[in-house]
């Protein structure tokens, strides 16, 4: 079993590619979309966890790349420093999938790693300086 | 009716009842105000926010043989010694002239206030009294003399709150702000924050004993930009920026859970600082205004690119829900001062209130109401 975290690119003329279907029939793989913007006639992105046989994994990314269509790995994953944060809410201010959340009755930072799309603006926008990327 | 001077005998006996800011409003919804009036002595504020008007006044102590301190730097950070010999203040935006906006004169005094060592360099055209041109040395919170923050301009009484029009993103002191009204930031303890619950400034002012840093401090003055004559709902709240106060305080006796350098991304360097004030309950009016909810208090959203005139009065109870509507699009908001160290701050000025050890303060004169507005910079000819 193999989970990786993909950020896949649609160039204007592939936005009509099934491709999230073919990925769950065809290469058997279990998808976890964690952000989409796509509309016709636009570049389009979708971020998502892809979970399945190690084989089929590797066949699917192949499958991508042959589709004409781009596609980046996240190798990183975001640290939260939470001993050193104070929880001002700053990085909730550019957090694009809502992975960072102030909990309305603590008002502390609540920290959601499985929606978190390691963009890394978050990392910038802490003035704290909390947050960071690692491999 | 009570007096401050009955409060504090309360105080010392330690019979005082005390309620931070947002109990108070569910005290009152269950007893009333006459019952809440008679039974509540002080109400505890909050607030843990951005504040760039922030510093230190610092005393070396005088090396042998002595120096006239012209220019002296604090870990390359640059700080103002147009005083006598060995006086100095850094300011918190001051920025490193090594590493930028890495590093300013918040962290300065973050690091003084954690007891760590800090390089010292002066510079100085020597005297016949002060004969030394240079000095290279480093100092902590044990071996300088007084080390005190003074303030100029702290404690907003309300702030507007801020977008972006524009379609490209902005780096502003109200954080990163993302393009096409992207997103909204704002900044307040709303209903906890010190001069919401006292809009008129009838109990605190000038000489007011204060929680600051995680210590006591005073208001000083009417902070820089205290503007009274603000636009104000009917219960005495401004609906942007109005009240401001100038504090200070012992440096040395601070906390860094309390005094946070920060720095916002692009723009510089700045102090997160963590005042408390105590309301006495003189009246039933004291009372119904440190009530006050944060349905009951707005703020205005501003467009920082300036396009846009928004004319948006927003309710801090909206702008915490999450989400707000601008011209029909629903837009994300985000908080820049820290609700959860307010309520830490309001709670434990509570609690040394409650254990005698802080004495409310009647102030030595009161914060000015005046009605004129303030000044702009023209750029003026010879």
């Amino acid at each position: 079993m193999k989970t990786i975290k993909i950020s896949i690119y649609y160039p204007v003329d592939k936005i009509t590619v099934p491709l999230v279907s073919t990925l769950i029939k065809e290469f058997d793989l279990q998808v976890n979309i964690l952000h989409a913007d796509i509309s016709l006639n636009k570049t389009g992105t979708l971020v998502a966890d892809l979970a399945g046989d190690e084989r089929n994994v590797d066949d699917a990314l192949r499958y991508i790349e042959e589709q004409g269509i781009g596609y980046k790995l996240f190798n990183k994953q975001l640290i939260w420093h939470e001993e050193l944060c104070v929880h001002c809410g700053a990085c909730t201010a550019v957090c694009p999938s809502h992975a960072l959340t102030m909990s309305h009755e603590t008002w502390s930072l609540e920290f959601d790693k499985e929606k978190c799309l390691v963009c890394g603006l978050c990392t910038k926008a802490c003035p704290l300086n909390v947050m960071s990327l690692q491999d | 009716m009570k007096t401050i001077a009955e409060i504090n005998e309360r105080i010392k006996n330690r019979k005082a009842v005390v309620v931070t800011a947002e109990e108070i409003i569910d005290l009152v919804e269950e007893k009333g105000v006459k019952k809440a009036a008679q039974e509540v002595d002080v109400v505890t504020t909050g607030t843990f926010g951005p504040m760039c008007s922030s510093g230190m006044f610092i005393n070396f102590g005088h090396p042998k043989p002595g120096i006239k301190m012209t220019r002296t730097w604090l870990n390359d950070v640059p700080a103002f010694s147009g005083l006598a010999a060995v006086d100095a203040y850094v300011g918190a935006t001051e920025m490193s002239e090594r590493q930028g906006m890495q590093y300013g004169g918040a962290h300065v005094i973050q690091d003084f206030i954690d007891g760590k060592d800090i390089r010292l360099y002066a510079e100085s055209y020597g005297t016949d009294c002060y004969p030394r041109r240079d000095i290279r040395t480093t100092i902590n919170k044990h071996n300088v003399n007084q080390a005190y923050l003074y303030n100029p301009r702290n404690c907003y009484q309300n702030y507007p709150a801020a977008t972006n029009s524009s379609d490209k993103i902005m780096y502003t002191y109200m954080g990163t702000l993302l393009p096409g009204f992207g997103n909204v930031t704002y900044s307040t303890s709303g209903e906890l924050s010190p001069l919401m619950n006292d809009p008129e400034y009838r109990t605190i002012g000038i000489g007011t004993r204060i929680f600051l840093g995680g210590t006591q401090g005073f208001v000083a003055w009417e902070g820089t930009q205290h503007d009274p004559g603000q636009a104000r709902l009917e219960n005495g709240t401004p609906v942007s920026s109005a009240g401001t106060l100038a504090v200070i305080g012992d440096a040395k006796k601070m906390s860094s859970r309390y005094i946070r350098a920060a720095i916002f991304d692009r723009y510089g360097v700045t102090l997160f600082v963590g005042i408390g004030i105590p309301i006495p309950m003189l009246d039933e009016d004291m009372l119904i205004k440190t009530a006050v909810r944060n349905r009951d208090i707005v703020t205005t959203l501003v467009d920082k690119s300036g396009r846009e005139d928004l004319g948006i009065r927003l309710s801090y109870e909206t702008l915490r829900s999450g989400w707000v509507d601008i011209k029909g699009r629903r837009v994300p908001t985000a908080p820049l001062s820290s609700l959860k160290i307010a309520r830490d701050i309001a709670s434990t000025l509570k609690d040394w209130i409650a254990n005698g050890q802080f004495l409310l303060s009647e102030p030595v004169e009161k914060l000015p109401y005046r009605k004129e507005r303030l000044n702009s910079l023209e750029i003026r000819g010879e």
